[in-house]
């Protein structure tokens, strides 16, 4: 992580209720406006369901679940992501642009950060105005039983 | 580096076809050791080898390759006669390159073996029996590393070549690409001059036959080059070798591209625009087409699994001492190559069963009145989008007893439980895990791990396995499975408002129940709600329960899918049936690969998204699948009856006087009765409201000529429901008897009647009977 922080990082910000968020634009494929998704009994909860994403199959996760983060209820953007040679989407409020960011004002997130987000926050960029908070898109997509193993 | 690898493993595959070829050409030789075309195919092919392994400097194999190669001439020089002991060497020589090519493979060296033995033996049998006046084979340079005599995997040298170093050409049997040949069958040539071109070869004459006939003015210099280039080409450009992986890539592309047709035509349906909609359907007729295609290219013949099966019978009847005939059936029967892979080892498994337990020593079947030697046959066909494989033998057959005996035993089955079962729900505990009755555990079979894997694999593809046996007669397996995996038919349901498909091979029928019908509806057996489906208890679960979902609002209506699954019946209730369609399967993705309850996801064609149920799943999710639920085995005659369907199952009704007509099942949609008072009259025809309809009655008594039905009689009218095209037409008879199963059948001047228990039945077609009676369309559905 600390190699990547020494150059400018492009980051696609989006909101979550009140959280700023930003990914890196190079794990982004592409955001879509509302989507047809199909729901997934017995998924864990932050599972909103299905999408077809010009045929291939994909699971849409709600962002502000995994968060545990209040959302304004309209969440109907897809931001799909790329990792580890898997395609996931996002689903977060809004969209914001794309911002460059100076990495002397990263930092690790507080340790007194509790919840779930503790474990899926790797830093924040200090903006100006406020915090922009990067999630670790890996554990995101990854289910919890699996992101408890990364942890192991 | 790489560039080596791959030639390598081209060698690899070469080889590993190669092997697989002659292993079946060995054991052809031992029932026809004078077959002088498959004795040189036979020597080809190890030539080949060991060309090959000589050029890329496996020593220790092209050692080996040699040896075999040399006992192979003289048999095929006719100095030597095929044996026993020989068979067996020769066997031995293309297992021990078998498993130096499997180090090559996994070291990329040849690694250490030691095949001295084998090599001494070979050397023996070559020598011992051997006059020494045996002429030396030609074709057998000591050296053996460089053998330009016939065209190896790696050089490209051409074929016409293979005729200059090759004096053995004059061999009764030439082989089918000789250039001589070509032009004989061209007409450039005749058969006579090619023969002495190619005795000037074998007396020392270097040239190539073509040369030889056109110097000689026997043949023209076009004709010979045109010849050289069709023996090319039918050696290696007719087919190309493609990567499986490049072609479950297209096939994935394919199948999306099936998906946005589907979108596409919906799209258009309410077009106006002329050329729009013929560039749809333009689109849509060319799709299918490559779909096809492209389905095509990964089909393969069955007999590429079967291929290694008469090795594998010859190897243990002699390790057993039985005799044994193998037959196969269907060779050519295609099945994705998936679906190949995942059969192999069951059907390799059955077959070592049987030859193990199932056929007795020809001792014994000298005593029973039998051919000392035992069949054992292959039979594989297509079936309605199936492929069934049968392995029958006609061995002793299945002792029901001992099994019942053992299983009760096990604490499979309680005692009482056991007494009452049937014979043939008996022997399909084979397939329990843990299962074997061999009195001995052998290398081959009884270490009660098999039949049960058997059963595992073949569902896991989506397939049946069933056992049929007859005491003293012989056993046959009949295993389905599906053409292939990545596009199934499946039925559309619907829970709660959303969409999911049901994979047409777990679906039984279709159950829909009238609120009002209080006879039939679903009870409660010690909390666990039932349906009497034809008399039998069938454990229902509710798919909204099962997912979770909102419990529904009463729709008036009731519908349950029958499904099976492990040779179990249950009925799922869901809030409507909708459609039966192709689905293109794709897996899911990591998060919610652990929900059991579903196989897979598909694309519908509106685009939306639509998950695949897992049947095995369910049940096992409602606790319906349970090891030793006794209750749930009885259900197995209602399966057994249902899994016939296909085979032509007929109802038995009896008409008012007393005569026997059977109904094929397939045409019958449900069986109802109607008191007198409901059945009014319209238009003079006898009617009763159906399920919120209209049904016209007809009397097949009077149909069929007899002077009087039922429907005039004040008892109630015993009616079986036919459904065609959507039109429901009740036909009254007198009783409903029996049903029965693959009956006898025999067609006679377009008349079908059919035998059973020793009484000729006619047989009578719902959709004529409709017809006659001026109901439904008049298409005759030609199923009889």
């Amino acid at each position: 992580m600390s190699e990547k922080m020494d150059h400018y990082l492009q980051l696609c910000t989006f909101r979550v209720g009140e959280l700023l968020l930003g990914i890196d634009v190079l794990n982004v494929q592409e955001v879509l406006r509302e989507q047809s998704i199909t729901r997934v009994p017995h998924a864990h909860p932050s599972i909103s369901g299905l999408i077809n994403l010009r045929g291939k199959i994909t699971t849409a996760i709600d962002l502000g679940s995994r968060l545990d983060a209040q959302t304004t209820g309209s969440a109907a953007i897809h931001v799909v992501v790329r990792t580890g040679g898997s395609v996931a989407s996002v689903i977060v409020d809004s969209i914001g642009e794309v911002i460059e960011v100076d990495p002397s004002t990263y930092e690790a997130p507080p340790e007194t950060m509790t919840g779930p987000a503790r474990e899926l926050i790797l830093g924040a960029y200090k903006l100006e105005t406020e915090l922009l908070l990067v999630p670790d898109v890996e554990r995101v997509v990854a289910m919890p039983s699996a992101a408890v193993e990364v942890v192991a | 580096m790489d560039e080596d690898d791959e030639i390598i493993g081209e060698f690899l595959v070469e080889c590993s076809e190669g092997l697989d070829r002659l292993d079946q050409n060995l054991v052809e030789l031992e029932e026809t050791p004078d077959d002088r075309e498959i004795l040189t195919e036979a020597f080809r092919t190890l030539h080949t080898v060991k060309g090959s392994c000589g050029f890329l400097g496996f020593g220790q194999m092209e050692v080996v390759a040699h040896r075999g190669e040399n006992l192979l001439s003289l048999l095929r020089d006719a100095v030597l006669e095929m044996s026993d002991e020989i068979a067996d060497a020769l066997l031995a020589t293309v297992d021990a390159i078998r498993q130096i090519t499997s180090t090559i493979d996994e070291t990329g060296a040849e690694g250490v073996h030691d095949h001295s033995a084998l090599i001494a033996e070979l050397e023996r049998l070559a020598s011992a029996e051997a006059p020494s006046e045996a002429p030396a084979d030609p074709a057998e340079p000591a050296t053996g590393a460089d053998t330009p005599d016939e065209p190896t995997a790696v050089g490209d040298e051409p074929a016409a070549d293979a005729e200059v170093e090759q004096p053995e050409a004059i061999a009764p049997e030439p082989a089918a690409e000789r250039i001589g040949d070509i032009l004989v069958d061209d007409g450039e040539a005749r058969r006579d001059d090619v023969e002495i071109a190619a005795t000037e070869q074998s007396l020392g004459d270097d040239r190539k036959i073509g040369e030889i006939l056109v110097e000689e003015g026997r043949a023209e210099g076009a004709a010979v080059e045109k010849a050289a280039t069709k023996q090319r080409a039918s050696r290696s450009d007719s087919s190309i070798r493609v990567d499986v992986e490049l072609l479950d890539r297209v096939m994935n592309l394919v199948g999306e591209l099936v998906l946005a047709r589907n979108q596409m035509l919906q799209l258009t349906e309410g077009a106006k625009e002329k050329p729009l909609i013929s560039a749809a359907q333009h689109l849509s007729h060319i799709t299918s087409e490559l779909q096809e295609g492209v389905m095509k290219t990964r089909m393969q013949p069955i007999g590429n699994v079967w291929s290694k099966l008469p090795r594998v019978v010859r190897d243990l009847s002699r390790q057993f001492g039985k005799q044994i005939r193998l037959e196969m059936e269907g060779k050519e029967t295609e099945l994705d190559k998936g679906i190949i892979e995942a059969i192999k080892d069951p059907l390799t498994h059955i077959v070592r069963n049987t030859v193990d337990h199932g056929i007795e020593m020809p001792d014994e079947r000298v005593a029973n009145g039998k051919d000392p030697e035992g069949v054992l046959k292959l039979r594989a066909n297509h079936e309605g989008g199936q492929v069934v494989i049968e392995i029958s033998d006609d061995g002793k057959g299945i002792n029901a007893d001992i099994i019942r005996e053992k299983a009760i035993s096990k604490g499979l089955i309680s005692a009482e439980a056991g007494a009452e079962m049937s014979d043939k729900n008996v022997v399909n505990f084979i397939f329990a895990p843990g299962f074997s009755t061999a009195q001995a555990v052998s290398n081959v079979s009884g270490r009660g791990v098999g039949m049960d894997v058997v059963r595992t694999n073949v569902e896991r593809i989506g397939g049946t396995v069933d056992v049929r046996t007859e005491a003293g007669q012989g056993t046959t397996f009949k295993i389905k499975i599906p053409l292939t995996l990545a596009i199934i038919p499946a039925l559309i349901v619907s829970a709660d408002g959303d969409r999911y498909a049901v994979p047409q091979v777990s679906l039984q029928e279709l159950v829909r129940i009238e609120d009002e019908d209080e006879d039939h509806s679903i009870e409660m057996v010690h909390g666990a709600p039932v349906y009497r489906l034809r008399g039998r208890l069938l454990p229902v679960v509710d798919l909204r329960t099962n997912l979770s979902l909102e419990a529904g609002e009463p729709q008036g209506v009731t519908n349950i899918v029958v499904l099976h699954s492990d040779e179990r019946l249950f009925g799922l209730i869901v809030d409507s049936i909708e459609d039966t369609e192709e689905i293109v399967v794709k897996p899911l993705e990591r998060q919610i690969k652990d929900i059991d309850l579903f196989a897979g996801a598909t694309i519908m064609g509106d685009g939306k998204v639509a998950l695949i149920l897992d049947v095995h799943g369910l049940a096992v999710a409602s606790n319906l699948t349970g090891p030793g639920s006794t209750a749930s085995w009885g259900l197995e005659d209602e399966l057994d009856e249902g899994a016939d369907y296909d085979e032509r199952a007929l109802l038995i009704v009896e008409l008012a006087d007393g005569s026997m007509v059977g109904l094929p099942l397939d045409q019958v949609d449900r069986l109802e009765s109607f008191s007198p008072d409901r059945i009014e009259r319209s238009d003079g025809r006898p009617v009763v409201q159906y399920r919120g309809a209209i049904m016209s009655l007809i009397d097949v008594g009077p149909s069929m000529g007899l002077s009087h039905g039922v429907l005039d009689g004040p008892e109630e009218a015993n009616v079986v429901v036919c459904n065609q095209n959507g039109t429901l037409a009740g036909l009254a008879v007198g009783h409903i008897r029996d049903i029965v199963l693959d009956p006898e059948m025999h067609e006679e001047d377009g008349l079908v009647r059919a035998v059973v228990d020793g009484r000729v039945i006619d047989i009578a077609e719902p959709p004529r009977i409709m017809s006659m009676a001026g109901i439904g369309s008049d298409e005759l559905i030609g199923a009889y």
